[in-house]
């Protein structure tokens, strides 16, 4: 047999082989980042161990670091967010997917977009300066009068606090959810719909066998993937959530995020020790992150992308 | 048993439509008091004079410059790789292991705290070199952008139907030259659009260069230097004591905001033209 | 110029075999009609004469194609494919170019610059494509603003550009209405003064009525090769006459 593969040109050697290269940079840069923060940390690692995952106590001044009031502080306001963007993202996404007309679909569809590309640092401003105050003299309050037996709900209304930060995070992850089952739902085959509708279904029914049943694992790895989204996001967050270390059951209560104590202490951090402490409380984030990304994006690959082995005829 | 499905089918209808409202409630808010706070505050010295001291007016032609340097300087590391990279996963190898994993990394790496891809290239730009730079900060949003503009033009190269490539080469006509001359330029438009969008997002970025870029009460004269943007800007004006300085931010905000609308507003209308003409 | 010899030919789609040993001998400045039932081989054939085959993912072939006596697997397929020219059955004009660019593509991109040498070559290629009186007072139009059949000649102009010896056509009328499928017929006829033509269609009487030699492909054989009127009126082998009769009565 001769050899049937051609000898490639220098052109195409230098197209593939620069080509080939940024593609090598992408999963470099992914092993950079991890690397880069776990040499960092090492000596906030072996200073502390396991105890800095459940350590209550930050205190630069005596060198004492401990993670969990920023954790605290970061599950619940992404708690929060995902309690409130989860329904009514995926409202959005059937809304859009399913019922809108044509012209509604695009339109709803811009605007969904529109409040995904305000930039965050702007929703923190709209929080202190807008948001705040109303929680504070109206929600809160009223909150507290209603619904005060709860330890949720128990406290001063200040406004800068938990409840604040998760109303933000779930503004700005409700069009991850939104645009990410949609694509999903999207990807359902018609034939999934008609079956359903053939069956005598009503519109709802069809939505609920044809569509959501068959999308399901995608629609769940695009809540996780708004989790991941609330889970790291900082200027909005460090700009409403109050930042101090607290842990209380409280919503309206001041707390603090594992992104806002890096934004805020990365360039105050004086000595060794507490900044590898601010790059371990970012390790921390980027494993929960990097682990949650994974699982959503099989999850969501599982129906509308696939490892595409697209066809070349 | 018939009208009740009926009704349930109706109120769920509701539900939704309900949803999608709610869901462009904030959108018009926050636009809203933007615009409202940010039209009282602006004015010409915003775009022409440094910063005041401690509160005092100014304005923050710096910032302006400054966004405008450093997402430039994004744009130029980052749309290339992005672009190149998505011709190395469309064009060249489209279903091996290594593609799926190049693929799913840079998937996975949209969603990773920027903030974190701010502290690594601190670690690894700003320590080395010693001091906060333009350059750092053009760094870290590059990193943050190309795994959007992989995704969008990757695709937007799928969609290019695979006979224009088989013409290219039934002409004899070499690969690169057919990527480069024929499939690029059918998959421009589309491609453009994702870069834009990608621009617009990193337009808006704070976390990155809280500790590259750092800010700047001047004019950058180099990108060795400390650089103000918008972003970082709005961020300081708006947690300082200051009434002065909180309208400033709300003017910023503004000029923010529209930047970040024009860019999307582009992106889309770049792309229905080229549906339109198909 | 042209002749193309096929010895033994062989080949695979990963572990599938879809031709089992094509031996032919094509004759310069004809058309020959490559006609069988869909998935005989007669596509995958046609694009083992160019290297297009070669380029699929686990595609393997085995066996010699010798043009004018030399083996085409000894020259790079870049080359071999300025040669052996392909059209293809969808028109497929460059979206992104116009009339004009789409028919020096194949010389620009192969590195002509000079624009009188271009702008000649154009020319002559489009009147040899029979579509240069329709089109020369919009050469900047876009390549897709053409009709169909339209589209097809400025393929076959793009095609001719880069002069090359041998024509192979992949059923390029399967997508046309019938008139424009007549002008592409009288095209070929036309061109086959100056190239070999190789052409596949499923259509029994396109091939009656333009080819002068037939090949008959079922199940990745060659059954039966000859002169067009041969294998109409007599075919030697059983299987070639139950096709042709089956399709004609």
């Amino acid at each position: 047999m001769k050899k049937k593969r051609p000898r490639a040109s220098w052109g195409d050697r230098i197209l593939r082989s620069a080509s080939g290269l940024t593609a090598v940079l992408v999963v470099g840069i992914m092993i950079w980042l991890g690397w880069e923060m776990f040499v960092s940390s090492r000596q906030s690692l072996h200073q502390f161990g396991w105890a800095f995952l459940g350590g209550r106590v930050w205190d630069p001044v005596h060198r004492i670091f401990g993670a969990l009031p920023f954790i605290y502080g970061t599950l619940v306001t992404s708690i929060v967010a995902l309690v409130i963007a989860g329904p009514i993202g995926l409202g959005v996404a059937i809304f859009l997917s399913e019922m809108a007309p044509a012209t509604v679909r695009s339109v709803v569809g811009f605007l969904v977009e529109l409040l995904a590309a305000i930039p965050s640092v702007v929703l923190g401003l709209w929080g202190i300066f807008v948001l705040a105050p109303f929680l504070g003299k109206v929600v809160e309050p009223w909150l507290g009068r209603r619904l005060g037996f709860i330890p949720l709900f128990h406290g001063a209304p200040v406004g800068v606090d938990l409840l604040n930060g998760g109303l933000i995070l779930a503004i700005m992850i409700l069009p991850t959810i939104a645009s990410i089952s949609r694509e999903v739902m999207t990807a359902v085959p018609t034939v999934q719909r008609e079956a359903a509708l053939a069956l005598g279904a009503t519109k709802w029914e069809m939505i609920r066998i044809g569509v959501l049943a068959y999308a399901k694992s995608g629609i769940i790895g695009s809540v996780i993937l708004g989790l991941g989204r609330a889970l790291g996001e900082t200027m909005a967050v460090t700009m409403v959530i109050g930042n101090m270390p607290n842990i209380s059951p409280s919503l309206f209560s001041t707390a603090y995020s594992m992104a806002a104590v890096i934004a805020n202490e990365f360039t105050e951090a004086t000595y060794g020790l507490y900044l590898s402490a601010l790059m371990e409380v970012g390790l921390i984030l980027f494993a929960i992150t990097l682990l949650l990304n994974i699982f959503a994006r099989l999850l969501v690959w599982s129906v509308a992308r696939g490892p595409k082995g697209g066809h070349l005829v | 048993m018939y009208t009740k499905r009926n009704l349930l089918n109706a109120l769920m209808m509701g539900v939704f439509s309900l949803a999608a409202v709610i869901a462009v409630v904030p959108l018009f808010a926050v636009l809203g008091y933007v615009l409202k706070n940010g039209l009282t505050s602006l004015n010409l010295a915003f775009f022409t004079e440094l910063p005041g001291m401690m509160g005092v007016g100014g304005g923050m032609a710096n910032a302006i410059i400054g966004t405008l340097i450093v997402v430039a300087l994004a744009s130029v590391m980052g749309i290339p790789i992005g672009i190149l990279a998505a011709i190395y996963l469309s064009e060249y190898d489209r279903r091996s292991w290594f593609s799926t994993l190049v693929r799913f990394t840079s998937d996975v790496l949209t969603g990773i705290p920027s903030i974190i891809v701010g502290i690594v290239v601190y670690a690894a730009i700003v320590v080395r070199t010693k001091h906060f730079s333009a350059f750092s900060g053009g760094v870290a949003l590059a990193v943050i952008m190309i795994p959007s503009v992989i995704r969008a033009t990757e695709e937007m190269l799928r969609l290019v139907p695979h006979t224009i490539r088989e013409a290219g080469d039934a002409l004899g006509i070499p690969k690169w030259r057919t990527i480069l001359s024929i499939v690029l330029p059918t998959a421009a438009k589309g491609i453009l659009t994702g870069a834009l969008l990608a621009v617009a997002r990193i337009s808006g970025e704070t976390a990155p260069l809280l500790f590259t870029a750092l800010g700047n009460l001047y004019y950058a004269h180099s990108l060795n230097e400390p650089i103000a943007t918008l972003p970082l800007n709005i961020y300081f004006y708006a947690i300082s004591p200051y009434d002065q300085w909180h309208k400033q931010a709300w003017a910023g905000a503004l000029v923010l905001v529209f930047i970040v609308i024009v860019l999307n507003v582009v992106a889309r209308l770049a792309f229905r033209t080229r549906m339109g003409k198909n | 110029m042209g002749n193309l010899s096929v010895r033994n030919l062989e080949a695979w789609y990963g572990a599938q075999k879809a031709l089992l040993g094509i031996t032919a001998e094509i004759p310069e400045k004809q058309v020959t009609a490559i006609i069988g039932p869909s998935g005989c081989g007669k596509s995958t054939f046609i694009r083992c004469l160019n290297r297009m085959h070669d380029t699929l993912p686990g595609a393997k072939v085995s066996g010699d194609i010798l043009l004018d006596g030399k083996s085409i697997y000894d020259q790079h397929p870049v080359f071999l494919r300025k040669t052996v020219g392909m059209v293809f059955q969808k028109p497929n004009p460059f979206p992104s170019m116009s009339i004009y660019e789409n028919v020096v593509a194949g010389l620009r991109l192969n590195g002509e610059r000079r624009k009188a040498k271009l702008r000649a070559a154009a020319e002559k290629s489009l009147r040899m494509a029979a579509l240069w009186d329709e089109v020369h007072d919009r050469l900047n139009y876009s390549g897709v603003s053409l009709s169909g059949g339209q589209q097809q000649r400025l393929c076959i102009a793009r095609a001719l550009a880069v002069e090359p010896s041998v024509l192979l056509m992949d059923e390029p009328a399967s997508a046309l209405d019938p008139i424009a499928t007549q002008r592409i017929e009288e095209l070929v006829t036309a061109l086959k003064k100056t190239y070999t033509i190789v052409i596949v269609t499923h259509n029994m009487q396109q091939a009656a009525r333009i080819a002068d030699f037939t090949a008959f492909f079922l199940n990745g054989e060659l059954v039966e090769f000859g002169p067009t009127s041969e294998i109409f009126t007599k075919p030697k082998d059983k299987r070639t006459e139950d096709y042709i009769t089956g399709r004609f009565g």
